[in-house]
């Protein structure tokens, strides 16, 4: 579907007519991501963010299918297969450490997005579709992230393995058996590795599948806006291709520049130097930590220190880790204020850059540090308001707040009138 | 209803955590302090570089080959003794400026595990450059009843196996000191036992190698480089860096065109985008 008002595909030359009448690729191309698109005109940088998840994606599948070609997933030569790729393969330093840097990009990227969408309420109705198919995402990248992290089988990646694969042990009854049944073993080993492998393979394809419905669901809509207003007339939008194109490749230029400056000088800055060590069942690493992007995650995993009536302290936090994800999907229930945009929402922004966002920044920082005072105690605060926040700050915030005047549309918003609202006024 | 859940389920994770943050600080009242002390928070010395810095410090930074070939002097003439270096072959050697003939000469100076091709028993033979540096030790047991049952791990990944591993390649090799009286009275249990050495750089301050570097022409250097115990743990240092990234150079070398082209490129791209949206500005520009 589309807005009335937006171009038809018109085959310009004889070739495209005629795959077009057989196959609608380029059509659906065109109204995908080409001029076919009609888009909000006052959209800000932070909706560059998906067009460049979108090229992470691609970055890692292509990096990845290469390094797959090098690596060997077997216990007893992972590790040094990973060196081979470091030292002996023509550009393998280069492919790996794109490889190892691109799914942190990925990851900072991805949290913009989501950022985005809390701001701006970008779950709110009618894309609840849309931010339920991110949110199924970003737990598939949370799933193939951790998988490939044990692929080099250094000591991070087995006790890594072990500690994730552990938790699955605090289900009550079937905890233990489940365990086992995953790793295929008692411990990570090679069943687990190859395992790990094959899913580490799979499962970014099945990202791109979700991507694809993802953009599918948005395009029943169209995209929001920073106002958070929905379009209203013609002159509200412009269409995708060549605005969005262009400021998209700008957007391009400035990640590609960032991720190589870190790719070329600081490889292995957001590296664990344990994962140079080959994995040792003998001998656990004074501090087994994640990779910094699940460091939110795990300080919440490891807040709970304390048995709560019946339930032990680790299963709690177990729980607790899967819930901090899974609120995001009852979000569009749960902050039911008819207002999306944060702008015009004095109450939910103060909550928003008082509450949230320094309760994710203490557990982001207490999640990569030691499990000791202070730190224990500062996480167990921050994940408190966290759920504090999602579940019973945004549904009352959104009943008690008077949101600020909107504007009566985009076009009103970027050039401080708009005909049809002064036609609407003097009617 | 879904709020009201919400709201419920809400409580409880906070209500839950709450209580763990309670005894948690139940605890530390009661012990009157936030952590227990240990020797390793005391004592423990975080890595420094030597004076000057290295050679293949920042962005710019590359290898010093002058240097990585001292470092290889101490690392052949003192550390293989105990350390192998598993992931480097003898050939790989050119990169630090040695010729063919030279590298040759290098291999055929260690031995390393060979078949008698008359008997087919194990044997050793005189190395060719495509070989690996051999271990010192046949297995890990032999390893460890050598070295008061510690392994002397591989040095190949050292320094990108430890945090700033150069400086901490240099730190350990010239931090080596008596335990401080005040360690022996505040943590008997943290002074060095039978066979172990203090170093504060050391995780848990105690370690099983003797110190390796102790005076000063320990090597003597072709270069007329005076082989102090400051200049032979640089060297052999940067030695090890390069046996961990055998790349650097070539990294940073890519590293400045690829970053000069998308500097270019995205200039482009910006001046692009105003071009394009040149009609589309709205009152805030
Ligand atoms: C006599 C045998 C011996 C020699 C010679 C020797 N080492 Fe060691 N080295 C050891 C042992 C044993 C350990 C393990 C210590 C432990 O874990 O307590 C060790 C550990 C190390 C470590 C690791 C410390 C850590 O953080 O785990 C480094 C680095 C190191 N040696 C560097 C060197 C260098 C460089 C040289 C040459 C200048 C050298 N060693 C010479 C026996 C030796
Ligand atoms: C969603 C996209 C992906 C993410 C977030 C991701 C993430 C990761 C991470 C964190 C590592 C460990 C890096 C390291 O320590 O070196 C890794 C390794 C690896 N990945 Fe991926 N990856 C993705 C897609 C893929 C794809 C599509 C393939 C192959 C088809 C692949 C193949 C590999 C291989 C072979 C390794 C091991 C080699 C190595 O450790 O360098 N990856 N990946």
């Amino acid at each position: 579907m589309s807005f009335p008002w937006a171009n038809q595909y018109e085959p310009q030359n004889p070739l495209m007519k005629w795959v077009d009448d057989r196959l609608p690729l380029p059509r659906f191309v065109y109204n995908a991501i080409g001029a076919g698109y009609p888009v909000p005109r006052n959209l800000n940088y932070f909706w560059n963010f998906g067009v460049l998840a979108g090229f992470c994606l691609v970055l890692q599948i292509v990096t990845g299918v290469v390094l797959a070609m090098h690596y060997a997933p077997n216990a007893l030569v992972a590790f040094d297969s990973t060196e081979h790729i470091m030292r002996d393969v023509n550009w393998g330093w280069m492919l790996r450490y794109a490889h190892a840097n691109g799914a942190s990009a990925f990851f900072v990227v991805v949290y913009l997005h989501i950022f985005r969408g809390f701001f701006y309420g970008s779950y709110k109705a009618p894309r609840e579709m849309v931010w339920l198919m991110g949110v199924v995402i970003f737990l598939l990248m949370m799933a193939t992230a951790f998988m490939g992290y044990v692929l080099p089988w250094g000591q991070m990646s087995f006790w890594g393995a072990k500690v994730i694969t552990g938790l699955f042990g605090a289900i009550p009854l079937v905890g233990e058996p489940l365990q086992i049944w995953l790793l295929g073993g008692f411990a990570p080993d090679n069943a687990a590795l190859n395992r790990f492998f094959s899913l580490h393979f799979l499962l970014p394809f099945v990202i791109a599948g979700v991507v694809i419905l993802h953009i599918w669901a948005l395009h029943i809509p169209g995209s929001s806006n920073p106002t958070g207003v929905e379009v209203k007339g013609e002159s509200d939008t412009i269409p995708f291709h060549p605005y969005y194109t262009a400021k998209d490749g700008f957007g391009l230029g400035v990640f590609l520049f960032l991720y190589c400056a870190m790719l070329f000088f600081l490889p292995n800055a957001l590296g664990h130097p344990d994962n140079y060590i080959p994995a040792n069942p003998m001998s656990t690493p004074a501090h087994i930590v994640p990779e910094w992007y699940f460091w939110p995650f795990y300080a919440i995993l490891r807040a709970f220190t304390a048995d709560f009536f019946f339930i032990p302290a680790k299963l709690m936090g177990v729980i607790a880790m899967f819930g901090s994800i899974l609120v995001w999907f009852f979000l569009p229930w749960l902050d039911t204020s008819p207002v999306r945009s944060g702008h015009y929402r004095p109450l939910f922004r103060k909550f928003f850059w008082f509450g949230l966002i320094p309760a994710m920044a203490v557990l982001f920082y207490c999640g990569g540090a030691p499990a000791e005072e202070p730190f224990v105690m500062m996480s167990q605060l921050a994940t408190a308001y966290y759920f504090l926040h999602f579940l019973v700050i945004l549904p009352i915030v959104a009943s008690v707040e008077r949101p600020e005047p909107l504007p009566y549309s985009i076009t009103e918003a970027v050039l401080g009138s708009d005909d049809n609202a002064e036609l609407k006024a003097a009617s | 209803m879904t709020r009201l859940i919400g709201i419920l389920v809400g409580l409880f994770f906070t209500a839950a955590v709450l209580w763990a943050f309670v005894s948690g600080a139940a605890t530390v009242i009661s012990e009157g302090e936030l952590k227990p002390a240990t020797a390793e928070h005391h004592f423990h010395k975080l890595p420094h570089e030597p004076s000057g810095g290295f050679s293949f410090n920042g962005a710019f930074g590359k290898y010093d080959k002058q240097q990585l070939q001292r470092g290889f002097q101490v690392y052949k003439e003192v550390c293989s003794a105990c350390h192998s270096l598993r992931h480097v072959a003898f050939r790989d050697l050119e990169q630090l400026g040695y010729n063919e003939a030279e590298v040759k000469a290098i291999a055929a100076g260690f031995q390393v595990p060979g078949v008698d091709p008359n008997t087919g028993e194990a044997t050793t033979r005189a190395g060719m450059p495509t070989d690996y540096f051999p271990k010192p030790y046949p297995n890990d047991i032999a390893a460890r009843a050598a070295n008061n049952n510690a392994i002397p791990p591989d040095l190949s990944l050292m320094t990108k196996a430890r945090h700033e591993g150069s400086a901490y390649v240099y730190s350990l090799l010239t931090g080596y000191q008596d335990a401080p009286a005040e360690l022996v009275k505040e943590f008997p249990g943290s002074a060095p036992g039978p066979g172990l050495h203090y170093n504060p750089y050391f995780a848990n301050l105690n370690l099983a190698m003797a110190p390796p570097l102790t005076a000063t022409d320990q090597v003597s250097y072709g270069d007329g480089t005076k082989a102090t115990v400051d200049q032979m743990a640089q060297d052999v240092a940067a030695f090890l860096t390069w046996t961990a990234e055998p790349t650097l150079d070539k990294r940073k070398q890519t590293g400045w065109p690829v970053l000069g082209f998308l500097l270019f490129a995205t200039v482009l791209a910006y001046l692009a985008k105003q071009q394009v949206w040149a009609d589309k500005k709205g009152k805030k520009g």
